[in-house]
């Protein structure tokens, strides 16, 4: 057992701990906050992307006692409020989930990855602050994954919430 | 209209089987067999039941007592027969997770008497059989014309033989449960399951209770693809378990779990057989299957049905074969059937149009039917021809140039294919009520929502047949308790379900009372016969690298005949879901079995490789608004599985326009394409 204080979308927790714990089973069977999923324990799949002081992490690697002293923020916490994070909303308005099991890991990825700016390995040109475009979106989202197939959706919602031009995708009858 | 369960979803507040907050609850862990055939010889649990934390562990040395064993998936526990590797021997309850799990890997010791497995599928097998029916209860071989004849009065013909390999759903939830036994012997079961009136029934039978002391909660299900249709062992495990602790417990499988234990589509391999005169007409067609179930049962999947669907033809004969295995069972994977035979026949129809000096899409339009090929059934409605047409315009096919292998783009070949899908549009019966509350409408039914966007269908549904808004309506489903309803499955859970909702909201209307309720049993039972089905047409374009192999699809089309669509945006997000799983199963999805240990090797999402989103085009899909009186009130058919079914046919068809390489080995990989 181990003794550790995390933040956890800004309220303080004192617990003390079994040291096999990660800090998914710690969100979601101590602190019942279960929107972080877990769909393979393995670091494989991105469904418990959380942000710990602001960056993504597969919370399922990461062992709870890495954690002292850390600032945690889940699907929960990610509008900070009642309302809806602008992500949040793009993602409900482009339909960019379907089961939703992938979802929180997805939405905590996609505000992760929104702050982080500099190259992916697809950026050509190293020297200039790239460009968000859809294969930059696509290529840094790539640790999540979605079995729904909801992809095409989740770079538009990503491409709305970024201020890149995305309307609604709309799917037509043609006659 | 937006997902009615939208901001649970993106907030978090969506509870899955495994989250419900459970009082005083205990975890479970499952210990699983080593080995593919055999006996177990002993198990020490010992080690497990001192280690502090453990509650419990049940294995087949309690034999624990159950009612019905008939499935023998289900009847866990039961005697020391191992039939395949990765089948549960033991469980472990603890207080926590973290015990749990240690115990049953490090305090669990099992010794067995090993036995040689066979787990290879080969076309020879001498095991081979023809089974009486395939999934869900076709005839297995039938046989029109003269298909020898056929074949050789043909100008030109194709023979060939496709395979395609174990395919894993990997619903993204794992299969959990929670147990919980009332103090009078009731059971609850917080479930991942696609149906809670099905799942309560088997359960009840298996576990020897009557079906109303059971109840199955599935409010919200991570997807599913027909791998949670039908109970999972993890369920009367956990059942067990609970009663055995005398505590509500909590079970889910691992991913790697999962492999073993929660179903996959088999690997097929097909030989399939086309001739055609100088116009391009069929004059034969001749489909078989080799394919594999476990020793415990048969499921056989129904891959060359289709070809009973698609093409006019004088002669057609279709078959399966089955070998039964030293493997976990085969079960439902969207599309079961024609997702591995509509691979193997619109591969082929594409080499048959090369041969024949045919544009593919005349090809098909050429064999347009007027009926049902295999049952002479006249269609409700079919408008293939209007899906490849309206694709080939919006794709630019006339620009295409049919010669294979020319188009170079730096060090890119760039080629474009094209095939058709097809998928049954039934229905079930199911049972629905409507009543008025505060002059809103709550509509409730056994019906579930594994991402399907059921709960939005259904208040469209309800509100169109009530005259309401759908602000108006609240729709309650995910639960045993509820109207007993079929599974979402097959395509026809807002099929099956959407009629009851109707017939339903009728009667509140008819009797302007506070609550009516419907039961379709009679409705379903005396539909006209037609031959039912959805179709659509598939467009791929890919880069195939000249150094490396590397196929990128780089365009998807999807337009798709599937009678009046529901909830279009996210009709579409469904035909776009379907397509990409088919693009996996085109370019990387397989599951590869082990032949020393008889394991699958490929059992996590690290080497089992899903799209992500980097492999994953912008997808196009349109459909034709179709008018048929003869599906549902609300004239709609299934649009769930139909997506993925001819992805991958389409892909390959464009490997071989890029490369001039024809692939008939599912995945494409690299590999195939440097030779
Ligand atoms: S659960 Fe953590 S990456 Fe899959
Ligand atoms: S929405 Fe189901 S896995 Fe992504």
């Amino acid at each position: 057992m181990a003794f550790l204080t995390v933040q956890v979308n800004d309220v303080e927790h004192h617990l003390d701990l079994d040291t096999r714990t990660s800090l998914l089973d710690l969100l979601r069977e101590r602190l019942r906050l279960t929107g972080s999923k877990k769909g393979c324990d393995h670091g494989q799949c991105g469904s418990c992307t959380v942000l710990v002081d602001g960056r993504r992490v597969n919370s399922c690697l990461l062992l709870a006692v890495a954690c002292d002293g850390s600032q945690v923020t889940t699907v929960e916490g990610l509008a900070g409020g009642d309302g809806l994070h602008p992500v949040q909303e793009a993602f409900i308005e482009q339909d960019a989930f379907q089961c939703g099991y992938c979802t929180p890991g997805q939405l905590c990825s996609v505000v992760g990855m929104l702050d982080e700016g500099g190259p992916s390995a697809i950026t050509e040109d190293l020297s200039t602050e790239p460009v968000l475009d859809a294969a930059e979106i696509r290529e840094r989202m790539s640790g999540n994954l979605c079995r729904c197939g909801a992809y095409v959706n989740i770079v538009a919602a990503i491409e709305q919430a970024a201020g890149v031009a995305a309307p609604v995708a709309q799917a037509e009858a043609v006659r | 209209m937006n997902r009615v369960e939208g901001r649970d979803k993106v907030t978090g507040q969506a509870t899955y089987a495994y989250e419900y907050d459970v009082e005083g609850v205990a975890y479970a862990f499952v210990v699983q067999s080593a080995i593919a055939k055999g006996r177990i010889r002993s198990l020490d649990a010992s080690a497990a039941l001192t280690t502090p934390g453990v509650l419990t562990v049940l294995s087949s040395a309690d034999r624990p007592e159950l009612g019905d064993t008939d499935d023998p998936e289900l009847a866990v526990f039961q005697g020391p027969e191992i039939a395949y590797h990765g089948q549960a021997v033991a469980v472990v309850v603890a207080e926590t997770l973290e015990v749990a799990r240690e115990a049953a890997r490090t305090g669990v010791r099992v010794e067995y008497d090993e036995e040689p497995h066979d787990v290879r599928l080969r076309p020879d097998h001498p095991g081979l059989y023809r089974p009486k029916v395939v999934n869900p209860g076709f005839p297995s071989r039938t046989e029109k014309g003269d298909v020898e004849a056929g074949l050789a009065d043909a100008v030109v013909t194709v023979d060939e033989v496709y395979t395609t390999p174990a395919l894993h759903n990997n619903a993204m939830e794992p299969h959990a449960t929670i147990a919980v036994w009332g103090p009078d012997g009731d059971l609850t079961l917080y479930d991942s399951t696609q149906g809670p009136t099905g799942h309560r029934d088997i359960t009840a039978r298996v576990l020897g209770l009557p079906p109303e002391r059971v109840r199955v909660v599935s409010r919200h299900v991570g997807g599913g693809f027909g791998s949670k249709g039908t109970p999972r062992p993890q369920a009367v495990i956990a059942a067990l378990a609970a009663r055995a602790a005398g505590r509500p417990v909590k079970l889910t499988l691992t991913r790697h779990q999962m492999y073993d234990m929660t179903g996959y589509r088999t690997p097929t391999i097909q030989r399939v057989r086309l001739g055609a005169d100088a116009q391009g007409r069929l004059t034969a067609l001749d489909h078989d299957v080799a394919e594999q179930s476990s020793t415990l049962k048969e499921f056989a999947e129904q891959t060359t049905v289709v070809s009973r669907v698609m093409y006019a033809t004088p002669a057609l004969r279709t078959d399966h074969h089955l070998a039964r295995l030293d493997v976990p069972t085969p079960s439902w994977m969207r599309a079961p059937g024609e997702t591995p035979g509509m691979f193997a026949l619109e591969s082929a129809m594409d080499e048959l149009a090369i041969a024949a000096g045919m544009d593919p899409i005349e090809l098909r339009i050429t064999n347009e039917p007027d009926a049902e090929p295999g049952s002479g059934r006249p269609y409700s409605s079919r408008n293939l021809v209007a899906c490849l047409r309206e694709g080939a315009h919006r794709f630019g096919w006339a620009r295409r140039d049919p010669e294979p292998g020319i188009r170079l783009e730096g060090r890119w070949l760039v080629g474009t294919g094209v095939a058709s899908s097809t998928y049954p549009a039934y229905r079930r019966p199911t049972s629905a009520s409507v009543s008025v509350l505060n002059g809103d409408f709550i509509v409730r039914v056994a019906a579930v929502d594994i991402g399907t966007g059921a709960r939005t269908a259904l208040t469209r549904i309800a509100a169109d047949a009530l005259g309401a808004s759908p602000e108006q309506v609240r729709v309650e489903i995910g639960d045993s308790d509820l109207p007993k309803a079929t599974l979402a499955g097959g395509s026809m859970g807002t099929a099956s379900w959407g009629t009851a909702v109707v017939r339903a909201c009728e009667a509140l209307l008819k009797n302007g009372g506070k609550e009516a309720t419907a039961d379709t049993t009679d409705e379903v039972g005396e539909a006209a016969d037609f031959a039912r089905h959805a179709f659509g047409a598939q467009f791929a374009e890919v880069r195939v690298h000249a150094d490396t192999g590397e196929v990128r699809v780089s365009r998807l089309l999807g337009v798709f005949a599937a009678g009046r669509i529901i909830a279009p945006k996210l009709a579409r997000s469904q035909f776009i879901g379907g397509m990409t799983m088919g693009l996996g199963m085109a370019l990387m999805e397989q599951t590869i079995t082990d032949p020393d240990f008889g394991d699958f090797l490929t059992d996590d999402l690290a080497q089992y490789h899903l799209p992500a989103c980097a492999d994953v085009p912008a997808i196009e899909v349109a459909w034709i608004d179709e008018e048929d009186p003869y599906l549902n009130p609300m004239g709609s058919k299934g649009i769930g599985e139909i997506g993925i079914v001819g992805t991958a046919a389409a892909i390959a068809n464009a490997v071989h326009h890029a490369t001039g390489h024809r692939i008939r080995h599912l995945p494409i990989t690299p590999d195939k394409l440097l030779i």
